[in-house]
């Protein structure tokens, strides 16, 4: 079982897409579209943002991307009136990077508040591309200690042709949103697909893996056994 | 008089007529400053109200408004959708299954229905919404309940007039929040849609208790 998402637009055809893209790299994953209105205008309604919310329910949760304004308000009017308002999350995190984020941490087993957290994580790199990330409060586990050097680290070499691109970076992300460690991968969030993407590391770069917390080791070789496996790819 | 599910029909019933008479108005105060759409969105989301009341005629206010608030987010498509909903929302959830609305209670249910406004859209007064209509309508019913001549429709009027008057004030507002924010300084100088259709509604349910 996966959690599932739901993906609010002003355009049914964003949606629909949104889903398409986020659906290609998280097959197992449940992610429905609301989008436009019933009689086919852009903008948002309850009625469809209540039918997938309850198509979503039964699952481990719900995590809910939101385009504009009203898409916001209108997903926050559902589970003003939903039964079970306390397993939907409402990720604030841009749409089309944030609902493949979240799709990826889905599909790699983390449970509701990590897909969130992975969806939210695709905003603060898409604002700073390249720069050094603050790790979210949220993920630092309460073992480590802010200031001291990671409680694991490891240096991999990129062996596959085409380096960090969308499928190995939201394999990486993936599997560390599920994990309980503060994983940083060059620097950036190593849950954050698009964090990872914005390194363009290509074939022959070294990613230098530096892990926090309870499941540090296990992210450092989830990471190093990736790489080293060239992704599964030539 | 008191105030039962007859008067909360001829009110959403003088709604839609209001937001038909007054559909290209409101399409010209959005053109101006948003995305000319709220007149056409609030035409149709009171039509779509008026069909769920022939289908399903409701048995108290509360009842009345739920239905409102539940079609209004479905139908409406922007940001009025949600938030006139939950006003409804909230006014019903407040007035419960009571068959008939007092001063006191009708008060506490514009207090409610403005709160809901507040919370949904996270505006405050000034910032050229219909917060600016919402909250002195909200605050004259109060004071004109507080008076205790026990008559709604003193109510009533008091919270029209001060509707009215608040979006008659959006006019030099400088928008701070909505699409209209996006315009900055030239925002000024136009009346705020939903403060307008917020006074038109408030004026509906003076029409329906008279």
């Amino acid at each position: 079982m996966t959690v599932r998402i739901v993906v609010v637009s002003h355009s049914e055809k964003i949606a629909d897409g949104a889903v398409e893209l986020a659906a290609q790299m998280a097959p197992d994953v449940v992610i429905l579209a609301a989008g436009g209105t019933p009689d086919g205008r852009i903008g948002t309604s309850l009625e469809k943002v209540m039918s997938a919310l309850d198509k979503a329910a039964g699952g481990d949760g719900v995590v809910v991307l939101t385009d504009l304004g009203s898409a916001v308000m209108t997903a926050e009017s559902a589970l003003e009136l939903a039964d079970d308002p306390a397993g939907v999350l409402l990720a604030d995190a841009p749409l089309v990077e944030g609902a493949v984020a979240a799709a990826v941490a889905a599909q790699g087993g983390a449970d509701a508040q990590a897909v969130k957290r992975a969806a939210e994580a695709a905003y603060g790199s898409a604002l700073s591309a390249g720069a050094a990330p603050v790790p979210s409060e949220s993920t630092v586990s309460e073992g480590s200690v802010t200031g001291a050097g990671p409680d694991f680290t490891g240096d991999f070499e990129l062996i596959n042709q085409a380096g960090m691109h969308a499928r190995p970076a939201a394999k990486i992300a993936g599997g560390i949103s599920a994990l309980d460690a503060e994983v940083k991968v060059n620097g950036v969030d190593g849950a954050s697909m698009t964090g990872l993407m914005t390194l363009a590391a290509g074939k022959g770069s070294v990613l230098h893996v530096e892990a926090w917390g309870a499941d540090a080791e296990r992210a450092v070789n989830y990471v190093g056994g990736l790489v080293q496996a060239g992704f599964g790819e030539p | 008089m008191m105030l039962d599910v007859n008067w909360a029909i001829r009110w959403l019933t003088l709604c839609a007529e209001a937001m038909a008479e007054n559909r290209v108005w409101l399409i010209e105060l959005d053109r101006a400053i948003g995305d000319s759409d709220h007149g056409e969105n609030m035409d149709r989301g009171f039509q779509a109200v008026l069909d769920k009341l022939a289908e399903a005629p409701p048995e108290t206010p509360g009842a009345a408004f739920k239905l409102t608030a539940m079609t209004l987010m479905s139908k409406v498509g922007g940001a009025a959708g949600p938030l006139y909903g939950t006003a409804f929302l909230r006014a019903s959830t407040f007035l419960g299954d009571a068959a008939e609305v007092d001063p006191a209670a009708l008060a506490g249910a514009l207090v409610a229905a403005r709160d809901g406004i507040v919370a949904r859209g996270k505006a405050e007064s000034g910032d050229k919404t219909m917060v600016d209509a919402w909250t002195p309508a909200a605050e004259a019913a109060q004071a004109a309940a507080a008076v205790g001549t026990g008559n709604v429709l003193e109510v009533l009027v008091a919270a029209a007039e001060a509707a009215e008057a608040g979006a008659m004030a959006t006019d030099p507002l400088v928008a701070r929040k909505g699409r209209a924010s996006y315009l900055g300084e030239r925002s000024a100088g136009h009346r705020d849609p939903g403060a307008a259709s917020s006074a038109l509604i408030l004026r509906a349910a003076v029409g329906a208790a008279a």
